[in-house]
């Protein structure tokens, strides 16, 4: 069933001791320094992801989303408050995290191939380049790319690009996948299949997602929490469980489950915007 | 292929008819103005000297070029990876870069006596430096973040994403500034080589058709810079369509 849960509850205690919460964050603060005195972003943030399940992030726009992408990358360091991967203090990027942006940032002159296998000579600078060719072939081949290694990103459209960037952000199989508003560029119907590509590389792969979304269907269809944050400064406002099977198709999107689930969502949105609720 | 030559070759073969029109329409006699068909016999009787002189403005060109490659590139890093740096280098820069070149030939002149190619070298080097490193700066400024991210989120060293993500990146404005570079060496050189002459260089050598009244041959030396030039630049597009070619392709 779907459980609304309100903040500050006792969230990583979901599913009892038995499953390990890959990703930990708690009570993280944060604030930018600006021009006009410091700007707090993040106030009381609290997510908890189990090994191997997807966390949906959805919130109203500039609260800090993409701040809490930063944070579990290890790219900066809340003010207060700890990120945990596997139980370990995040310190700093690590090999096991893959990103992904709603813009693919395909670098030009690379082949699509060369864009897929980069992160390969990082973290795997003695693989040879046959195997690292393998592998990527192995992920092109899964998201509908078979044919298109040779060619340049220009030569690709929008929705080919970001199936590009996706094989790029898992091709070092990554622990963790953090994405940001991925597919927020695209158009409806591209959205809708690179959602059934995601669904498909998540049976393939061992990955744990941590997905920043404004797109709630997308949320709910991808997820296996949504979790709802404030408006800025973020702190965790509501979690939803999806609790749908894993199979989903996106027929499930029309069912009344789905949209009461998502009538609750919206309405908490609502709310992290400052607006009225509506009826309760 | 054919169009590509044939076009060009036209379009000088009509400027040469014009300015050959030019000269024997107002009747010019060769002191006031030479007319095309006087440069071959210019360049006939003087042949060893133009390839003598040639070469020494080409090498004094070059290397003040690559001088300006290497600095400007350097400096562009600075001024693109650090904010401080920016913001006290820029003024300093803007500043010389607007002090006329011209007026620094005499200072260089008495700072290094005599070292007349040390002083042509480094005239080229001093007025080209300036669009690199700006190219090279804004490029590394203006990197979207993500950019970065993605190898950064992997524990790539700043260096590293420089080679991969940066230095690439700003390929396309690299080669636009150099392009503005080699001619702005190009005219440093000659500079010193005109207003200090010592003999040596294609600016010498217009300088000694000024001074002996040979219009003939200052015409001739003007081609040949203006030959020079376009050979230059051309080698700058031809480097850019190996290294930056990716980025003609990813327009069209
Ligand atoms: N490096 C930064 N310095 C100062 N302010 C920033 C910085 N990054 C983001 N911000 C500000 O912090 C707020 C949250 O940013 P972000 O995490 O990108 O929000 P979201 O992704 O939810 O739209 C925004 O108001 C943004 O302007
Ligand atoms: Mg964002």
């Amino acid at each position: 069933m779907t459980t609304g849960r309100p903040s500050g509850g006792p969230i990583s205690e979901r599913g009892g001791d038995t499953i390990e919460n890959l990703i930990e964050i708690k009570g993280v603060k944060h604030a930018y320094a600006t021009a006009s005195g410091p700007l707090p972003v993040l106030d009381g943030l609290d997510v908890s992801v189990p090994t191997g399940t997807f966390a949906a992030v959805v919130g109203p726009s500039g609260c800090g989303k993409s701040t809490l992408t930063r944070l579990v990358a290890g790219l900066m360091k809340p003010d207060e408050g700890e990120v945990y991967l596997h139980g370990e203090r995040v310190k700093g990027p690590r090999k096991t995290v893959g990103m992904a942006f709603q813009n693919p940032v395909l670098l030009e002159w690379r082949t699509i191939m060369d864009n897929v296998i980069l992160p390969l000579e990082i973290v795997a600078p003695r693989m040879s380049r046959a195997d690292r060719e393998a592998r990527a072939m192995e992920l092109l081949d899964m998201v509908g790319l078979t044919g298109f290694e040779n060619k340049r990103p220009s030569e690709l459209s929008g929705g080919m690009r970001q199936r590009a960037s996706l094989c790029r952000s898992l091709v070092h199989k990554p622990e963790v996948l953090i994405m940001d508003e991925p597919f927020g560029a695209l158009d409806a119907f591209t959205r809708e299949d690179l959602w059934q590509t995601m669904r498909d590389l998540r049976r393939a792969e061992p990955f744990t997602t941590v997905l920043i979304t404004h797109d709630l269907r997308e949320s709910v269809f991808l997820g296996d929490q949504v979790i709802v944050l404030s408006g800025r400064p973020a702190r965790t406002q509501y979690v939803m469980d999806v609790d749908l099977p894993e199979d989903r198709t996106l027929d499930v999107l029309y069912t009344p489950k789905v949209a009461d689930m998502l009538h609750i969502l919206r309405d908490q949105i609502k709310i992290a915007q400052g607006r009225d609720g509506g009826a309760h | 292929m054919l169009y590509k030559i044939a076009v060009p070759v036209a379009s000088i073969l009509i400027f040469l008819g014009f300015w050959e029109f030019l000269v024997w329409v107002n009747g010019w006699p060769n002191y006031k103005m030479a007319s095309p068909s006087d440069l071959p016999p210019a360049f006939w009787q003087y042949k060893e000297l133009f390839l003598i002189m040639g070469w020494q403005t080409l090498w004094r060109t070059v290397v003040g070029l690559f001088l300006a490659v290497v600095f400007g590139t350097l400096l562009g890093m600075i001024i693109g990876f650090s904010r401080i740096a920016r913001d006290a280098l820029y003024p300093l820069l803007v500043g010389f870069n607007a002090v006329p070149k011209a007026t620094l030939v005499p200072v260089i002149a008495l700072l290094f006596i005599g070292q007349h190619d040390f002083n042509t070298v480094l005239m080229a080097f001093m007025i080209s430096f300036f669009p690199i490193a700006v190219s090279v700066g804004i490029g590394l400024s203006t990197l979207e973040p993500e950019y970065r991210d993605i190898l950064r989120a992997l524990g790539a060293s700043k260096f590293t994403i420089f080679r991969k993500i940066a230095l690439p990146k700003t390929l396309p404005e690299f080669f636009g500034a150099l392009k503005v570079a080699a001619t702005l060496a190009f005219i440093g050189t000659n500079l010193v080589e005109i207003v200090s002459p010592h003999g040596r260089g294609l600016g010498a050598l217009f300088k000694s058709g000024e001074t002996n009244g040979n219009y003939p041959l200052m015409f001739a030396v003007l081609i040949a810079l203006a030959v020079l030039g376009i050979v230059l630049y051309y080698a700058v597009v031809f480097l850019e369509k190996i290294f930056a070619g990716w980025a003609e392709r990813a327009q069209s």
